[in-house]
C-alpha cells in the first residue's frame, strides 16, 4: 500500500474520533440493559460495551474498549449513530455499516445513513483492518439482540 | 556502514534470498523485519524443492522402485542433516512433525497416556509466563485430562525468568519442566543448563521450545553434559530458512522409547492384526502417514544453508544487529522496549511500545513504507499481561539484516509519531 493508500484508510474524520471518543465510558442505568465482551483473537484487541433501550429506543450505548485507531473511532461513530434511534432503525443502520465493511471497497456509503461513518468506506479496502472497525458494532449487536429477547437485566 | 560482528559477506548473503529484491506497492523495496515470524527462503532450499519435485517425486520407504528409493534416500538424509544441525546424539532422535507446536503436542499428549512416564493427579508440570500459547495450551490441556498441577516461572521487571522461587516450582512432584530458549517476545535467552540440571535432579523430564533459538544460536545437544542437556527440544522449519509444514522434535532415546505412540497409522507400525498391533522403533513409531517430504527435503537444505554460513557468525551477526536496533529505537521519544536492553542477553526479537499509537496502527504505517514487523501479542497473550500491555510492535532481523533497515526503522516510527501528530496536544 501506498501513502496514499494510508490516507485513504486514516481519514481525518477517524483522527478525530480516535484522539476525541464520543460516548466512551461504561455507564450505569436502571432498567434494561446487557453487557458484552468481544474480543478480536488475531490481535487481542477488547471491548466492554453496554446498551440501554427503553420502549424500543436505544436510549445508551456506553463502552470501555482497548485497540487501534480504527476499532476506537468505530466505536465512536456507532455511539453517534445508534443512541436515540429506535432499535429498528439502530439495526438498519447497522446492516448499512455491515455492508460497507464487507464490500471490499465497493459499496458506495450513503451519508444520510452513516454519516461520519461514511469515513470507514477506505478501510474496507483493507481485509486486515476490517474486523477492527467492526468490533464494537458487533458487540452492540450482540448486546442489543440480548436486551430485546430479554436476557439482559430488567 | 559497518558493524562489528556483522556477517562479512553480507552483500552476497542477501543475492542468496530473492524475496529481498521485491518492491511493494507504490515501488518502495521490501524491508523485512518479520524473520522471528517466518524467515525468508535462500534459493538453494527453493532450488531443492523444485528439483525433487520435478525429479525424483515418490513416496517414501514403501514404493519399490527407483524412485522411491531415491525419494526415501533424500527424506533420510535430510533427517541426517537435521541430526547434526542439533548435534543430536543419534540421527534416529530426530522425528519430522508438521511444525513446533504438532512437536509440543505430541509430547503432552503422549504423556496423557499409559505408559512409564504417564502424568496423574498430585503430579506437576511447569511452564513459565513468557511461552508462546503453544507451549502453553497443551499443558493446559495435559493438567486439565490427568489432574494434574500446571505451575510457572513469573518473570522480573526487565523480562528475564524469576529465577528465585525454583526451589519451590521444581519438586519431586514435578514431572515435566518445558521452557522456551529464547523468547520470541521479550528475546530473552533463558538459562537452559540451570534449570535443566535442577530439574533433572528431581526425576523431571525437560522439554525446550528451540524455535526462537534454532536460527540464531549454535545448539550442539552431544557436547551438553548429560545433566544439562533437554530430554526433548522441538522448533520448526520455517523459522531456519526453511519451508512451512515441517517441524522437528528431537528426544533422547531413553525417553522417546518410553514414549506409547502418538498417531497410529501407516509407517508407524512394526505388525498389524486385527487383533492388535506393534509399533516400529524411534524415528517412524512418531511418524504416521506420508509426512511432507518434500518440505523436509527443504528443511535439510535450509539447515546445511545456515551451517555452511556458521551458527556462530549468525549468532554475532543477529546480536550486532539487536544491539545496534536497541540502540535505535531508544532514540525515538516515547518509545519502550519490552524485555532485556542488553543484546548480548537476548535474541533479535525486539517487542516495543509507542506512546498514543496502536500497534496495529504503527505496523499499517511502516507497510505503507515497504517495512514488514508484527503487530499484536505474537501468541504470547500471559507475557504481555504481565507487562500490562494489550499487544506490541515487533521487529525481528536476521542473517540477512542490514543496519540501513534499522534505520528506515527508526526513520519510518518518526514519521510515524508524526502522521498521529502525537507532538500536538
Amino acid at each position: 500500500m501506498t501513502a496514499q493508500d494510508l490516507d485513504a484508510l486514516y481519514q481525518e474524520i477517524i483522527l478525530d474520533h480516535y484522539k476525541k471518543p464520543h460516548g466512551k465510558g461504561l455507564r450505569e442505568h436502571a432498567g434494561h440493559t446487557a453487557e458484552v465482551h468481544h474480543v478480536n483473537p488475531t490481535c487481542g484487541d477488547e471491548v466492554t460495551l453496554r446498551v440501554h433501550v427503553s420502549d424500543g429506543v436505544v436510549e445508551d450505548v456506553s463502552y470501555d474498549a482497548l485497540g487501534c485507531s480504527i476499532s476506537q473511532a468505530s466505536a465512536s461513530v456507532l455511539y453517534d449513530l445508534v443512541v436515540g434511534k429506535s432499535v429498528d432503525e439502530a439495526m438498519a443502520i447497522h446492516q448499512a455499516f455491515l455492508t460497507l465493511m464487507q464490500g471490499k471497497g465497493t459499496v458506495e456509503p450513503d451519508e444520510d445513513v452513516l454519516e461520519d461513518g461514511i469515513a470507514f468506506a477506505g478501510v474496507a479496502k483493507f481485509p486486515a483492518r476490517v474486523k477492527c472497525a467492526l468490533l464494537s458494532w458487533m458487540a452492540w449487536k450482540d448486546a442489543t439482540a440480548q436486551v430485546v429477547a430479554g436476557d439482559g437485566d430488567n | 556502514m559497518t558493524l562489528e560482528g556483522l556477517l562479512p559477506e553480507l552483500a552476497v548473503i542477501r543475492k542468496d534470498f530473492p524475496i529481498l529484491e521485491r518492491t511493494l506497492a507504490g515501488g518502495v523495496p521490501l524491508i523485512y523485519l518479520d524473520s522471528a515470524n517466518t524467515s525468508q527462503k535462500p534459493q538453494v532450499v527453493i532450488d531443492t524443492m523444485v528439483d525433487h519435485l520435478e525429479h525424483h517425486n515418490a513416496n517414501i520407504a514403501r514404493a519399490m522402485h527407483q524412485l522411491g528409493a531415491e525419494s526415501t534416500e533424500a527424506f533420510e538424509a535430510a533427517r541426517d542433516k537435521v541430526a547434526a544441525f542439533i548435534g543430536a546424539p543419534e540421527r534416529d532422535e530426530v522425528i519430522f512433525t508438521k511444525n513446533a507446536s504438532e512437536a509440543l503436542n505430541l509430547v503432552a499428549n503422549t504423556l496423557v497416556w499409559p505408559g512409564e512416564r504417564q502424568v496423574g493427579p498430585g503430579d506437576e508440570i511447569v511452564i513459565t509466563e513468557m511461552e508462546h500459547h503453544s507451549n502453553i495450551v497443551p499443558w493446559q490441556l495435559l493438567t486439565q485430562r490427568t489432574g494434574a498441577t500446571l505451575r510457572w516461572f513469573g518473570l522480573t521487571d526487565d523480562g528475564r525468568l524469576d529465577l528465585s522461587t525454583i526451589d519451590e516450582l521444581i519438586t519431586e512432584r514435578t514431572k515435566v519442566v518445558s521452557l522456551t530458549w529464547v523468547s520470541n517476545m521479550l528475546g530473552t535467552i533463558n538459562p537452559i543448563a540451570e534449570i535443566t540440571r535442577k530439574a533433572h535432579a528431581v526425576g523431571a523430564i525437560v522439554v525446550v521450545d528451540a524455535s526462537q533459538a534454532a536460527p540464531q544460536l549454535p545448539i550442539d545437544l552431544s557436547a551438553m553434559p548429560v545433566e544439562e542437556r533437554p530430554d526433548l527440544l522441538a522448533f520448526t522449519g520455517h523459522k531456519v530458512v526453511g519451508p512451512t509444514g515441517i517441524g522437528v522434535l528431537w528426544g533422547s532415546r531413553a525417553v522417546l522409547d518410553a514414549l506409547p505412540p502418538f498417531l497410529g497409522g501407516g509407517e508407524m507400525i512394526e505388525t498389524v492384526r486385527m487383533e492388535g498391533s506393534t509399533y516400529a522403533g524411534i524415528p517412524h513409531k512418531f511418524e504416521a502417514g506420508t509426512p511432507p517430504i518434500v518440505e523436509a527435503i527443504g528443511l535439510g537444505a535450509a539447515v546445511d544453508y545456515l551451517a555452511h554460513i556458521g551458527l556462530d557468525a549468525i549468532h554475532a551477526h543477529e546480536k550486532a544487529i539487536t544491539g545496534y536496533a536497541l540502540e535505535g529505537l531508544r532514540s525515538v521519544k516515547g518509545l519502550t522496549v519490552l524485555g532485556p536492553l542488553d543484546a548480548a542477553a537476548r535474541g533479535g526479537a525486539i517487542s516495543f511500545e509507542l506512546d498514543g499509537v496502536h500497534p496495529h496502527d504503527i505496523a499499517q504505517v511502516l507497510d505503507s513504507r515497504g517495512i514488514a514487523v508484527r503487530a499484536g501479542h505474537h501468541c504470547a497473550k500471559p507475557a504481555h499481561a504481565r507487562f500490562g500491555v494489550q499487544s506490541s510492535t515487533r521487529m525481528s532481523s536476521y542473517l540477512y539484516t542490514e543496519p540501513r533497515e534499522i534505520d528506515a526503522l527508526v526513520e519510518a516510527l518518526e514519521y510515524t509519531r508524526s502522521y498521529f501528530k502525537l507532538d500536538r496536544a
